[in-house]
């Protein structure tokens, strides 16, 4: 077998260019999806079945299907009716950039309430007593002790949510967008280099990988130094 | 001049009757412990004071204001007016068993956190109260370090400056030794005894004797819900009148 990467050589800027746009959907899909899921983690902890069940069956909704059938249903689907088609959001709902971002946060909104969701349930009981026990109001409780509390200790389980995030942006080449995969779909059409192509796609995601992860590393030196074993 | 009246205060748990109707005066510059068993009631009672836990029935005042109750559907006692719970419990700094200081907060954090934001006092003025109060107990050169990087003791002493901190009327303590190792107990009964002779009010929950003995004004004693005996700790100690307290003092005197 011999490989032949002077292709991808060629086509190098290409693959940049790719991971130019890898990167905006997942950056705009994660925060807008970080922004809708912390109301939704609220409203999952509430004891009001009113707040608390709207959420739960969104993001069973959301968590219960698979992320592709959700951006078809998006970028497909919803074009299918002439009503959309006709209205103000079409000129948004008509471009696959829009579509995949929107499919994304929606997707990740729903996995990261659910994460913020678990570490707001196990703040310890003492230091919510605490708060009471200062005249805290509600309102503050939330903004001084349980979500800072709460958002730390999300980030290890974040950080899986974020590197999975990456590797599903991928499908965002099945709606025609150039992302990584989308120019190593063009390049192993055009040349015939499927392997060569998607090789080459692989370790773009591992190199992207490895520098979130090493963000997250360092967030979490930051942030969850008090979870942290200490040498005295 | 008194600071802080509870009166017949009742507490149920479904067909247990924790609280049969308990009351309570401390002066300025009284420290009143409470003593008794394990479900005798104390920490309830100390935790009705604050609303911690809804009281079924029962008056309390802080410092001539009444806070006012409402039944809520359960029997229990709720507070008609949020804010003026809130503002009351500010008044009332309370020191916990197992010390509940904000993890993800250092030490001086923790102790700040209430001045800047439930009092509204300038962080800079807060950061120089805290590090006095620090100071007072003993902690100040772990300012910086977060609680699960302390020993208990530590943790404690921050807990009480954090309390100091808000300047209250009356500070309430909840078993403040019980959860430290031995020889961590001293360092914590030494600041509690220095804050007693400062003339602070203090309701303190312990089931340290010597202490109940030596440094408070006033000690009752609970049993099943009610006190069975009470007065001055030196007398009420040494010549118990009631056999409960006989019987839970010999199981206890060291």
């Amino acid at each position: 077998m011999i490989l032949d990467f002077s292709v991808i050589w060629e086509n190098f800027p290409q693959f940049l260019h790719g991971v130019r746009v890898t990167l905006q959907l997942l950056f705009v899909s994660l925060a807008v999806g970080f922004v809708w899921a912390v109301p939704l983690a609220l409203m999952r902890v509430s004891g009001s079945p009113w707040l608390n069940l709207p959420a739960w069956f969104y993001t069973y909704v959301i968590r219960g299907t698979p992320m592709l059938v959700q951006l078809f249903l998006l970028y497909y689907g919803v074009a299918q009716f002439e009503a959309v088609r006709a209205s103000l959001l079409w000129p948004w709902l008509s471009d696959a950039t829009f579509c995949a971002c929107l499919a994304f946060a929606i997707n990740t909104s729903g996995y990261t309430a659910e994460i913020i969701a678990g570490c707001l349930k196990t703040t310890p009981p003492g230091e919510i007593e605490a708060a009471r026990a200062a005249g805290m109001s509600r309102l503050q409780m939330y903004r001084r002790i349980l979500l800072p509390s709460a958002l730390r200790r999300a980030l290890p389980q974040y950080s899986n949510e974020v590197v999975m995030m990456l590797h599903a942006t991928s499908m965002a080449s099945l709606v025609t967008l150039a992302d990584i995969t989308g120019v190593a779909r063009t390049i192993s059409a055009q040349y015939f280099l499927p392997f060569e192509a998607y090789l080459t796609a692989g370790a773009f995601y591992l190199v992207l990988t490895f520098l979130l992860l090493q963000l997250f590393k360092a967030a979490e030196r930051r942030w969850l130094a008090h979870l942290r074993p200490q040498r005295r | 001049m008194v600071k802080l009246e509870v009166d017949d205060l009742h507490k149920r748990y479904g067909a247990h009757e924790v609280l049969k109707g308990v009351s309570l005066k401390a002066d300025a510059g009284d420290v009143i412990s409470v003593i008794g068993s394990s479900g005798s009631g104390k920490s309830t009672l100390l935790r009705c004071i604050n609303l911690l836990e809804q009281p079924n029935a029962g008056r309390i005042v802080l410092d001539g204001e009444e806070l006012r109750l409402v039944p809520a559907k359960d029997g229990t006692l709720r507070a008609a007016d949020r804010k003026q719970l809130q503002r009351i419990r500010s008044r009332l700094a309370m020191v916990f068993q197992h010390f509940n200081l904000w993890s993800h907060m250092t030490a001086l954090e923790n102790v700040i956190e209430v001045p800047v934001h439930v009092l509204g006092v300038p962080k800079k003025e807060a950061i120089e109260r805290a590090e006095h109060y620090l100071a007072k107990v003993g902690v100040a050169h772990r300012k910086n370090a977060y609680p699960s990087h302390m020993s208990g003791g530590e943790q404690q002493r921050v807990a009480i400056a954090r309390a100091l901190a808000v300047e209250p009327e009356v500070m309430l303590f909840d078993e403040p030794t019980s959860a430290l190792d031995p020889e961590l107990v001293g360092e914590v009964l030494k600041v509690m005894r220095d804050l007693a002779q400062e003339g602070r009010t203090m309701i303190v929950v312990t089931h340290e004797m010597g202490f109940a003995r030596e440094v408070s004004t006033h000690v009752m004693f609970l049993h099943q819900g009610l006190v069975e005996e009470e007065g001055n700790p030196r007398e009420v100690l040494a010549r118990p009148r009631s056999e409960r307290l006989q019987q839970f003092l010999s199981g206890n005197l060291k």
